[in-house]
């Protein structure tokens, strides 16, 4: 139901670590607002479209599928740049947003899922001086997945309850039994983790001693 | 965090992705239609509490990160956080965090009142208070035109927050999340 926006391949861009990707992403986004030139704008889409379609080898499809949402705000900041300040700042505020949303489209389509999660959990590193755990985020992320079906499999129970009582369409009220429902479901889950030992403060002597090479 | 709080953080995150797989709404009357997705950050901050609202959003803001398609219209990837609306996007856990702080303030007396109060003030005031001067920035427009432009979404907001409030009336009455702290924390 959730396919990936992945496309997969074998190019150099697919292969550089993803976190370089995230960088650079980063690294243009900043940089094209502080070099808000039209040459600069421009340039930068040219090159994104060069590495997407020339380096990756893309399909040019599925850049535009995740180009496509943004064409109504393309076309309202045309045009009210169009009416209010010309031609020109229109021009780099709508290049510079293709370029960015194109450069964007890139990563996601070259990386996959599992990388940047990677990337996550590294960036959350730091973080375990205030006690977060960068390992239980691939947990929460894989849970997340599983609950999303599960979820949409218990409110079509209810509704087809609700239909056989004579109720007709899906009603908000629905949505308290299905809360209670999932959140009982969710609490029982968070037993059974804690039950295998997913709570444990630190991994045991045992265990490290167990994983070290 | 216990792992019970992290199953609570991921069944929100999964609960605002199944409410953008809800086809729009059509309202007669509003000319854009409503997607029921920021009904999962109501529904989060409001049920789960600040902390755990919060991160059940950046959960799922970095689900979309990595490239599944969940935000409403079959959108993610990380085009959405840098294209014109990502201000509203990255409002999200902050609306949750906000509504949840505002819920457990009033936990002991909540009612349909205060539910309304913590949605309308987290749930609109904070996602349009950063959404509105993000695509200002972005677009290179002024603040009145940004406004404008997602004037035409209030009513709908309007509506999600009522209706997340009465929900979240109904789960705190028959199975509350938060826990507050004791007034007298026991000794030892």
């Amino acid at each position: 139901m959730t396919a990936a926006l992945y496309v997969p391949g074998a190019g150099p861009v697919h292969r550089a670590p993803a976190g370089l990707k995230l960088g650079l992403l980063a690294a243009l986004a900043v940089g094209l607002f502080v070099a808000d030139r039209l040459e600069v704008v421009a340039g930068a889409l040219a090159g994104v479209l060069l590495i997407g379609l020339g380096v990756a080898r893309l399909p040019g499809r599925a850049l535009l599928a995740q180009v496509r949402p943004v064409w109504p705000w393309l076309l309202a900041l045309l045009a009210f740049h169009l009416v209010f300040t010309g031609w020109h700042t229109g021009t780099v505020v709508v290049l510079r947003l293709l370029a960015l949303v194109t450069a964007a489209a890139v990563v996601t389509a070259t990386t996959r899922v599992t990388a940047l999660v990677a990337v996550v959990e590294w960036l959350a590193r730091p973080l375990a001086v205030f006690g977060v755990r960068p390992a239980r985020i691939g947990l929460v992320i894989a849970m997340t997945l599983r609950f999303i079906p599960l979820i949409a499999e218990r409110a079509q129970r209810i509704r087809e309850a609700q239909a056989a009582r004579g109720a007709d369409g899906f009603r908000f009220q629905a949505l308290v039994p299905l809360l209670i429902q999932v959140l009982r479901l969710a609490h029982t889950l968070g037993e059974a983790l804690d039950a295998r030992g997913a709570d444990a403060p630190a991994p045991s002597p045992r265990r490290a001693g167990a994983s070290a090479p | 965090m216990k792992s019970r709080d992290l199953a609570y953080v991921a069944l929100f995150a999964a609960i605002t992705a199944v409410l953008g797989l809800l086809p729009a709404v059509p309202v007669p009357g509003i000319p854009v239609p409503i997607t029921a997705q920021t009904l999962g950050v109501m529904l989060a901050g409001s049920v789960l509490g600040a902390r755990r609202g919060g991160l059940a959003l950046l959960t799922f803001l970095v689900v979309v990160a990595a490239g599944l398609p969940l935000l409403s219209g079959g959108r993610g990837g990380l085009g959405v956080f840098v294209g014109p609306s990502a201000g509203y996007l990255y409002s999200w856990p902050i609306a949750a965090f906000v509504i949840g702080f505002l819920t457990q303030l009033t936990w002991r007396r909540f009612n349909l009142a205060w539910a309304m109060v913590a949605n309308l003030v987290g749930g609109v005031a904070v996602i349009y208070a950063l959404g509105i001067p993000f695509t200002s920035i972005y677009g290179d427009v002024s603040l009145t035109a940004a406004a404008t432009g997602s004037l035409s979404f209030i009513p709908g907001d309007l509506v999600k927050a009522g209706i997340a409030s009465v929900v979240a009336v109904a789960v705190h009455k028959a199975y509350p999340v938060i826990e507050l702290p004791r007034r007298r924390p026991a000794a030892g």
